[in-house]
């Protein structure tokens, strides 16, 4: 199979599962096997594109023509490929993770809450592969509409609150600033192909690069960048599944790689470098990283306290970009991957306390842990690896980002690094600490809030396809560990072209 | 063999005579079937003449559209009587793109008007309504098709009192159709007048009614104060017709009270026709180098457009009627258009008149939708509509497509001329425009929003919870005008190429009596005249 056929097939399959699940709405295992296969048939044919990749036959696939000028198009190159792989592997675990969730829960509606998650992956593969900037927003705007309906999926007002907030932000800040931003772009540079070391050097100069910077950033609502970050707390409404795969790794990643994809291919980074015009970004990036971390630290619900742990990640890979040093580059880039597997086992295990036991609320789950084990045990792995510590996955990224702040000269990098560390270790491994080594509540104290729901008492874990899932993440935290060195050296060309291209022409 | 072969060649010959009468049949044949309705008198058969007179019309549109797709321009002498003593139908890129807009969503509303107007209209005026309609085409069609100033201001006639009628039959359901149906009679009538006004001083400066040459006296003699009245009674009189802001008063009343599918075809249509005319004058008649002409776009036009932009998109926020807050919202829309006329470059003109039709589609798309709920829950206030997404599936998602079209999501028509609006603002250098445009969007979404959140995250109550999607006469039409908001976002071929073509030859300026001899004689033109 051609490259072309493997990414056409990558996005349609995902997106013929949204029709098998509307179509097949009444008979759940049949629709649900399907949605599975289809997990599995996408997730494939990424790896046809991997392993063609290796064989170096990748080139630019147009569909067809839109604009004059700009093609519906598609593109392998390692970042893509990255997410790509991420998201359609994810989404196999998430599916089994979903099924188990949505059983367990007696969740309403399942046809239409598959159908959208589906129509989500199809989108995100289609961001991950996109060959320009228009085709990458036309996706990107596919996946803001598709998973709406699922933030909004429990149709209580506080649901529809929250999606309303989660839809007036992104779409607000895509329409209203990115959308000028692509195509001030096209305007000004004639294309919008994702090109080593940029296209817009020689096109743009002085502070208009700041500002059109500034458009980007801000746009791309989905990389959480304060002060455009409400959505993402505010779609934690969201079953747990759509916030495991979706808010912490398919849709957020999606902003963050649009943010690095801008930053490599559009701008490139020694453009950024010599105009210094993400600097003023890198310091807001830092002042988010800290800032969420710190409001991080207040929250007492769970979800909401991994939503802002997240907007405080997502900002890394936002200030590996604006650091505008190769390092920081590819830290921010593997940070897509090991940041991704560890929120993913955060989130699902976060989805497992919900289901045995219908708690919230962190100072609800003293004691839990020990009922619990199972689930606690990937948590903390998954806590580690977030806060980066060997041997999880999450140091690579952190140490690279370190380097590249290092390589930039911005020695306050470091330190706002470092002290976010020490933030996460107090608010991820507070919640292990409770679970452990806290007595469980009296249960007669419970709150009443969730009236009617105590039965469900910590007497163990949920099913197997609920707690095996997180595992599996936990596991590949540790795995990843091993081989971030091959991931950073096959991200490694996003920005070697560059380097050359600049080389040549001193 | 031998006289098969000459029967064979007779009819390719004959062929290729009616060929060249396409500018007038295209026009001629609705309008030969409204009498021939009456005449009849079968309700039965009213409804397929008008059906058939729409195809052939669409048919007659698409291939004119292709014979000028290239930049050509056809010119037709009604009866053999040159120009500019007779009447001449011009027909171009820019009036050939609203001409297929015009037919194609005739033939599209048709089927579905069949179920709605039965539902809507007592049986006894079945008729005398299909008549009227074809009347309304027909005046529509002419008004674009003629390169005549003074058989504009008939076939606007012909039109608009047929509009009034068709408005007014809205009253068997709700009895407020008549008063929209009066001030829309009361507005037309001022705006016709104004406009045959301006005419009439075009006459007296120029002393010819044929547009192509009054644009060469005017070029000969130059501006005077004659001319510049004209100027400014046709331009107050068509702003009236195509509901500039703040001459939009009759627009939501007669939207809102009119039988559904007329709503539809209007929406679509009419005021995209009057606009049609503005376009023409402004660039064909009076040269886009026209200085008046200029100022008029910068100092006036730009700033009602952006003004329509805002204010109406927050009227329609506040609505309590869906159909109400879409005939706002088209007020709004209209502003887009003209924004996109009065850059006065080839990116701006192309994108008004690529949202010219893109609008178009998805006004009627909506409006249909609307006209399905109306059928079903016999309303359309809000919270009529709740939970409909649960109990009018298809009809549900058709109106949410439409929804993203009118916000202009990506992959959807909206989006494409929006693109291009944004585009021809920064290309001029205006970006406080550019970041207008994306910011009126964003109303929309708000006003778009309410209709999905009542449509899908609300509990079905009354007649709600019982509804169904409409009959498949009423729903496959709005699925295929669904289907379009989607296709036009990604094949752009005919209405982004039709945009180009059309805007490079408005900018051109007229093509006057002696380019038109040019023009013409280019084309394989019939011995016929």
């Amino acid at each position: 199979m051609d490259t072309g056929t493997a990414i056409f097939l990558s996005i349609l399959i995902p997106f013929a599962a949204v029709f098998t699940n509307l179509i097949f709405r009444n008979s759940p295992n049949l629709r649900d096997g399907l949605t599975g296969a289809a997990s599995v048939l996408a997730f494939l044919c990424v790896l046809v594109v991997l392993y063609n990749e290796g064989n170096g036959t990748s080139e630019e696939i147009v569909w067809f023509q839109v604009f004059p000028g700009i093609d519906l198009a598609f593109k392998v190159e390692p970042l893509g490929l990255l997410f790509a792989i991420i998201a359609s592997g994810l989404w196999i675990v998430t599916h089994v993770y979903g099924i188990g969730y949505m059983r367990g829960n007696n969740e309403s509606h399942h046809p239409r809450f598959f159908a959208c998650f589906s129509f989500a992956i199809a989108s995100a593969m289609g961001i991950a592969f996109a060959g320009n900037m228009f085709t990458l927003f036309l996706f990107y705007e596919a996946l803001t509409i598709s998973t709406y309906p699922l933030v909004a999926h429990k149709g209580t007002p506080e649901a529809i609150r929250g999606a309303r907030t989660y839809l007036a932000i992104l779409i607000g800040t895509s329409i209203g600033l990115q959308l000028v931003a692509v195509i001030w772009t096209w305007a000004l540079a004639g294309t919008l192909d994702f090109t080593n070391g940029g296209i817009l050097a020689g096109h743009i100069e002085g502070p208009m690069v700041a500002i059109l910077l500034g458009l980007y950033a801000f746009g791309i609502g989905k990389a959480a960048l304060m002060p455009f970050h409400r959505w993402l707390p505010a779609a934690m409404v969201a079953p747990t599944p759509v916030s495991a795969l979706l808010h912490a790794v398919a849709v957020v990643k999606a902003g963050v790689f649009t943010m690095l994809k801008v930053g490599v291919y559009i701008f490139g980074i020694d453009f950024l470098a010599e105009t210094g015009a993400s600097e003023w970004l890198m310091w807001l990036a830092a002042f988010s990283i800290l800032a969420a971390s710190v409001v991080a630290l207040t929250k007492d619900n769970l979800k909401a306290r991994l939503a802002y742990s997240t907007v405080s990640q997502l900002s890394y890979i936002t200030l590996g970009m604006a650091l505008a040093t190769t390092m920081g580059a590819l830290g921010g880039g593997l940070h897509i991957a090991t940041h991704a597997v560890g929120k993913i086992t955060l989130f699902m295990c976060a989805g497992s306390i919900y289901v045995a036991t219908h708690k919230t609320e962190i100072s609800q789950m003293n004691g839990l842990g020990r009922a619990m084990p199972i689930t606690y045990g990937a948590f903390l792995v998954g806590a580690l690896s977030i806060i980066g510590l060997p041997p999880f996955a999450g140091s690579w990224s952190k140490w690279l980002l370190i380097v590249g702040a290092a390589d930039a000269g911005q020695i306050v990098m470091i330190g706002v690094l470092m002290a976010s560390s020490l933030l996460n270790v107090v608010y991820l491994l507070s919640v292990v600490g409770r679970g452990f080594f806290l007595p469980a509540a009296d249960p007669g104290k419970h709150d009443h809030g969730h009236g009617g729901q105590d039965d469900h008492a910590p007497e163990g874990e949920a099913s197997a396809m609920v707690w095996g899932p997180p595992v599996a993440s936990a596991v590949l935290c540790l795995v990843l560990f091993f081989f971030a060195g091959d991931v950073a050296a096959f991200l490694a060309p996003i920005a070697e072209p560059a380097a050359t291209a600049v080389a040549a022409t001193n | 063999m031998a006289t098969e072969t000459g029967t064979a060649q007779e009819v390719v010959h004959q062929a290729a005579a009616l060929a060249d009468h396409l500018p007038m049949l295209v026009v001629l044949v609705p309008f030969v079937a409204a009498p021939l309705v009456v005449v009849l008198g079968s309700r039965g058969l009213a409804w397929w003449l008008a059906f058939v007179a729409s195809v052939v019309s669409t048919v007659i549109a698409a291939a004119l559209l292709a014979r000028v797709f290239d930049g050509s321009v056809i010119s037709y002498a009604i009866g053999g009587w040159a120009p500019p003593l007779g009447i001449e139908y011009r027909i171009d890129a820019a009036n050939a793109f609203v001409l297929l807009l015009v037919a194609g969503i005739s033939t599209v509303i048709l089927p579905y008007a069949k179920v709605s107007v039965a539902a809507e209209v007592p049986k006894k005026n079945h008729t005398l309504f299909y008549a009227a309609y074809l009347l309304c085409f027909t005046g529509l069609l002419g008004v674009t098709a003629t390169g005549d100033a003074f058989n504009v201001f008939v076939f606007l006639e012909i039109s608009s009192l047929s509009t009034y009628v068709l408005v007014a039959q809205g009253s068997y359901r709700d009895k407020r159709a008549f008063t929209a149906a009066y001030d829309y009679l009361i507005m037309g009538t001022i705006g016709a007048t104004f406009f045959v006004i301006g005419i009439g001083f075009l006459y007296m400066a120029t002393g010819t009614l044929n547009m192509a040459d009054i644009a060469d006296r005017i070029a000969e003699q130059g501006s005077n104060r004659t001319v510049r009245a004209a100027f400014a009674f046709i331009v107050v009189g068509m702003g009236l017709k195509a509901a500039v802001y703040p001459l939009h008063l009759w627009l939501p009343g007669a939207y809102t009270r009119a039988p559904s599918a007329i709503t539809a075809f209007l929406a679509g249509t009419a005021t995209k026709v009057a606009i049609y005319v503005l376009l023409r004058f402004f660039f064909s008649v009076f040269q886009p180098g026209f200085t008046f002409t200029v100022n008029t776009l910068e100092i006036i036009v730009i700033p009602l457009a952006i003004l329509a932009m805002f204010a109406a998109s927050f009227i329609a926020i506040f609505q309590n009627d869906f159909k109400r807050m879409l005939a706002y919202s088209s007020i709004a829309q209209i502003g887009y258009i003209l924004l996109g006329v009065g850059l006065l470059t080839a990116t701006g003109l192309t994108a008004g008149i690529a949202h010219l039709f893109n609008h178009g589609i998805t006004k009627a798309t909506l409006f249909m939708g609307v006209g399905a709920i109306v059928l079903r829950v016999g309303g359309s206030w809000y919270d009529r509509i709740d939970g409909l997404g649960r109990t009018m599936p298809w009809t549900s998602a058709a109106i949410v497509l439409g929804g993203l079209s009118l916000i202009g999501v990506p992959g959807t028509a909206g989006f494409i001329s929006k693109w291009l609006l944004v585009q021809a603002a920064l290309e001029k250098g205006w970006w406080p425009i550019a970041l207008l445009v994306v910011a009126s969007s964003l109303l929309a979404v708000v006003y778009v929003w309410r209709v999905v959140e009542a449509l899908y995250l609300r509990v079905p109550q009354g007649r709600a919870a019982e509804a169904t999607d409409p009959p498949l006469m009423m729903l496959i039409p709005l699925g295929l005008a669904a289907l379009a908001c989607i296709w036009f976002g990604f094949d752009t071929r005919v209405t982004i190429g039709a945009s180009q073509m059309a805007a490079e030859g408005l900018l051109a300026g007229s093509a006057g009596m002696l380019d038109s001899v040019g023009a013409s004689s280019a084309l394989p033109l019939g011995a016929g005249h």
